[in-house]
């Protein structure tokens, strides 16, 4: 196999000394899109925070494309690994051009002027998530959805080959949120980028990814993640236990949890 | 294209506005000097008491109105960007107050009222830095707990509060003559600056607004708060300290020299951006010192000509044309694009 785009080895994690959960190893390929499922509180922002670089590991080594993340500077970091999360205060008084053209920021120089490659790189990431006739609008006149596509343009125009998305479907109605899954596979295939996203849409999850990972605790109560494809987390039953001790049962005909 | 286009008219505009007032007080004032006069002075002919008085008095006073409007307006917008808040400002933060608090200490404790000249404005300006450095430091060091836009409002206001108490604490035990001096500086002025403070308060502010502008990279990627600033390679810790560090400078330096003028740095952003529509700091920032300086101009002028013969106080004109403005923003805030 090839160097994966990002690889988590013997990872302990967690914060002022008290590990969430220890030696996890994880890794993600060229064009694979990733979703990571647990319940609230699990840790799943906290396992985010870490692949971008915000929170060090307690232990172990995260790589980017071989790279240990802990050396990398700050400005190349951002080259490197992209983020999109859910929350946005001031910047509704932007164009959607103008805020794509903020991924651009890591390759501009000390003035942020953008050059012609950049502009190009611009409007490329507009087409790709289909905001190019909306460009000049005013980020605060779109919808939930039409916001979160123009945040993920601004991450591809950021140009790096690792995509981190913590809760994009968050806020989304169904079919806004089928579409913004259904992109983000297509262009970390089309694109050859790997895509971590943390979700609670499971059927989603189950039907657009090539992996998931579960954070759940195991028979001795102790917090594991849990690597694997749909079909055969589906088939080990790790899936079953994702909510362990709650009232809630998988359906593997539906993929998705049902009462009861 | 068409934005720019808009962005240059405004600019344009608000600039010959303020060159008209800026005109208005050199040729007319409280003393009874003919326009003609004035002109004479202007083209370098006039005598020496018209001289006098358009040269060392209107013409200092009417910078200190101009820079002074452009301080706190860009301090204002540094301080709304770097909190993610936008209704932050230097003295709803009680970073004014905090300055204030330097200068009563500097004033009331060891200058007495009698010090006059640069000597007095040093220690005032020492003090105010002081001051308003402190004040920034906590809401700093508070920013990390609370969450919201109200919060770290309260927070300023009860920080303001606490700096207030202590001028009063201070007014009590000083000098009758120290205590006149500090309220008569407290209610605002730009007409206390010479022509040689003038040398030093106009470089300072024009190098600190000159500085902001270098960082409208950083303060654009601020906009979308701290967590995606930082996945773009802004270097948040250093940022920050270098946009708390030009807000509060230029905070201090105009409380120091005329006084802890209010709501002008929380008002004039807002006015920048309803007009331009845009929170890009690439334009807001120099449409925010355009305003600014519009504004100075503009109290001062209500100053001087609503005084009947006299100088009205600064502070008692800001509030009056801000808070109007501010309550409008407040109640139309779901409207308005740059509060989604």
């Amino acid at each position: 196999m090839n160097t994966p785009l990002l690889e988590l080895k013997n990872v302990a994690l967690g914060y002022d000394g008290k590990v969430l959960y220890r030696d996890v190893n994880l890794r993600v390929g060229r064009g694979e899109m990733v979703a990571l499922l647990g319940a609230n509180g699990a840790g799943k922002s906290t396992l985010l925070r870490c692949v971008t670089g915000t929170l060090a590991p307690l232990d172990g080594t995260v790589e980017i494309a071989g790279r240990p993340l802990e050396g990398i500077p700050r400005r190349e970091l951002a080259r490197l690994v992209s983020l999109v999360n859910t929350g946005m205060t001031m910047a509704g008084a932007l164009t959607v051009r103008e805020l794509v053209g903020l991924g651009r920021q890591p390759h501009t120089g000390f003035l942020g002027l953008l050059s012609h490659h950049d502009r190009e790189v611009i409007d490329r990431s507009m087409e790709e998530v289909g905001m190019s006739a909306l460009a000049g609008r005013q980020v605060a006149s779109l919808s939930d959805g039409e916001r979160q596509k123009t945040m993920i343009a601004r991450a591809l125009a950021q140009e790096t080959p690792v995509m981190v998305l913590d809760e994009p479907t968050a806020f989304l109605d169904v079919a806004s949120r089928l579409e913004t899954m259904q992109l983000l596979g297509s262009l970390a295939r089309t694109e050859e980028k790997a895509v971590i996203l943390s979700t609670h849409d499971v059927a989603s999850a189950l039907r657009l990814c090539q992996r998931l990972w579960l954070i759940e605790d195991d028979d001795a109560g102790k917090r594991v993640i849990v690597d694997g494809t749909p079909a055969s987390l589906i088939a080990d039953g790790a899936l079953a236990s994702l909510f362990r001790g709650r009232r809630v049962s998988f359906d593997p005909s539906l993929m998705d949890f049902l009462p009861g | 294209m068409k934005e720019s286009g808009y962005f240059r008219g405004v600019m344009i505009a608000v600039g010959l506005a303020s060159a008209a007032l800026f005109a208005s007080l050199l040729f007319f004032g409280t003393s009874d000097v003919a326009p003609a006069d004035v002109w004479r002075v202007l083209t370098g002919d006039g005598d020496e008491i018209t001289r006098l008085i358009v040269v060392d008095l209107r013409l200092p006073m009417a910078c200190a109105a101009m820079l002074s409007g452009m301080a706190l307006a860009v301090a204002g917008l540094l301080l709304q960007t770097t909190f993610n808040n936008p209704l932050a400002g230097p003295s709803i933060l009680g970073v004014s107050t905090g300055a204030s608090l330097g200068v009563a200490v500097m004033l009331l404790t060891l200058g007495g009222g009698a010090a006059v000249g640069i000597g007095r404005y040093a220690g005032a300006l020492a003090g105010a830095l002081a001051g308003s450095a402190v004040i920034l430091l906590a809401l700093l060091a508070f920013s990390r707990f609370v969450r919201g836009t109200a919060m770290l409002l309260i927070v300023g206001i009860l920080l303001g509060y606490l700096a207030s108490a202590a001028i009063s604490i201070l007014n009590f035990y000083a000098t009758e003559e120290g205590v006149h001096s500090f309220v008569i500086w407290g209610l605002g002025s730009f007409s206390g600056i010479t022509k040689g403070e003038l040398t030093f308060f106009g470089p300072v502010i024009l190098g600190c607004v000159a500085l902001s502008m270098l960082m409208v990279k950083p303060l654009n990627a601020l906009l979308l708060g701290p967590d995606y600033a930082a996945s773009m390679g802004v270097n948040l810790r250093a940022v920050r300290n270098w946009l708390m560090t030009l807000a509060g400078v230029l905070t201090a330096v105009v409380t120091a020299f005329c006084g802890p003028i209010g709501f002008l740095g929380l008002v004039i952003p807002h006015v920048a951006r309803l007009t331009l529509n845009t929170s890009n700091h690439l334009r807001l920032l120099p449409a925010t010192v355009m305003w600014g300086a519009f504004a100075g101009l503009l109290c001062c002028a209500i100053s001087v000509f609503a005084g009947n013969g006299g100088i009205l106080p600064v502070n008692a004109i800001t509030p009056l044309l801000s808070v109007p403005i501010i309550i409008y923003v407040i109640v139309n805030r779901h409207k308005l694009s740059y509060f989604r």
